[in-house]
């Protein structure tokens, strides 16, 4: 067992655990958007940064840091609070988020971010990105002017389905979640149509056709449900 | 098309079944091809073994690749900062509008591509631009139209 401190509480963790998962055990709350329970962690939406005090004070993503003997973690502070705020606001300008007319509104984890982070405004332009909706699959949609590229659906359809139909393509700004070569989605060769994508994404880029604003709930619990009823080697 | 699918399975069989020679792969291909077509890229994926998802990753990632069809020439205009003190910007737009397409687009013709870069090491002759292996230095609008009317 490793012993660490987390906001002045000692923590017992296994060895190889992360600082969220340590955390999570002792109820200590940090927020995350690109991690999700059942998939390899990403560090890619440094909304999870903690600070480890006895490294000179140095941030690092909780969900993808192994604990370490003697660590003092701080997870909740106003520096932190300040970092995931601007952050999120980054994630916001980024892309097109208009919670009114989204069908994740009321059931999005990139709008309740905002609120448990205080986000009351946004204080750098709005880029206003014209990017496409992809509407060519049966049963689901992709609109990526709601996307974060947290690439929790990537990791979902690689790590859990096995069908590695997703991918990104392109770079920073440009950057875009894309089918199999850059095809529509719906003339996938490799997609099984599963929707775990779906259920893993956090936000409204991935929907069910058919949901009108605010009808799309996601249940992105079931990539863990799943990978926990798999037998074990 | 058939053809080339041949030939691009022809020129990946060292890397067959190696997902970490991918980038060898695709270099080997463009280097052939000139550019890497989506045939090719279906190809790359199956014989090397890795997801067509993560060809397109690669080939959109790095600018190296190129996914569209080169020219016969490749016009690169230096737009680094001893060529932008002394002009490339109306250099480039006079190749522009000669050639009636943008940086990174091909003529209809299929005679010329245009690209820009960041100094080709030759400031002294600012500002510059290359014609495949040519320099072409101390340019002006009027120079480089000149100079691509001129080209085979």
């Amino acid at each position: 067992m490793i012993s660490l401190t987390i906001d002045g509480i000692r923590v017992q963790a296994e060895e190889g655990e992360t600082i969220l998962e340590a955390a999570k055990k002792a109820g200590i709350r940090i927020p995350t958007l690109c991690y999700l329970e059942g998939l390899s962690p990403r560090g890619a939406c440094r909304i999870c940064l903690v600070e480890v005090r006895n490294w000179g004070g140095r941030l690092v993503p909780s969900c993808a840091t192994p604990v370490q003997e003697g660590m003092e973690v701080v997870a909740n502070s106003p520096r932190l609070r300040e970092l995931r705020r601007t952050i999120l606001e980054m994630i916001f300008v980024e892309r097109n988020h208009i919670c009114a007319f989204c069908v994740s509104n009321g059931h999005c984890e990139l709008q309740d971010l905002a609120m448990e982070l205080g986000m009351d405004h946004v204080r750098f332009p709005y880029r206003w990105p014209l990017l496409p909706l992809d509407l060519s699959h049966e049963k689901y949609g992709i609109d990526h002017n709601r996307c974060v590229l947290c690439g929790r659906c990537v990791r979902a359809c690689a790590e859990v389905e096995g069908a590695m139909t997703w991918g990104f393509s392109g770079r920073g700004i440009f950057t875009l979640v894309e089918a199999d070569l850059g095809d529509p989605w719906g003339k996938s060769k490799t997609c099984t149509g599963c929707g775990k994508c779906v259920q893993a994404c956090p936000t409204g880029a991935l929907f069910e056709k058919g949901k009108a604003t605010s009808e799309q709930v996601k249940k992105p619990e079931i990539i863990m449900e799943v990978t926990e009823r798999r037998p074990r080697a | 098309m058939e053809r080339v699918k041949e030939q691009v399975k022809e020129i990946v069989r060292p890397f067959a079944g190696k997902p970490t020679e991918l980038i060898q792969a695709l270099h080997r291909v463009q280097s052939v091809l000139g550019w890497l077509p989506r045939e090719a890229q279906e190809v790359v994926a199956e014989v090397v073994g890795v997801p067509p998802a993560q060809v397109r990753g690669v080939v959109t990632f790095y600018h190296f690749f190129r996914t569209r069809p080169v020219g016969k020439h490749t016009i690169r205009v230096c737009l680094g900062t001893a060529c932008h003190v002394r002009g490339a910007e109306r250099v480039l737009n006079a190749l522009r509008e000669e050639l009636g397409i943008e940086p990174g687009q091909t003529t209809p013709d299929g005679k010329f591509s245009v690209e820009v870069v960041r100094c080709l090491g030759c400031c002294g002759l600012a500002p510059v631009m290359m014609i495949d292996e040519e320099v072409y230095g101390r340019l002006d609008p009027r120079k480089a139209r000149q100079i691509v009317r001129e080209i085979p």
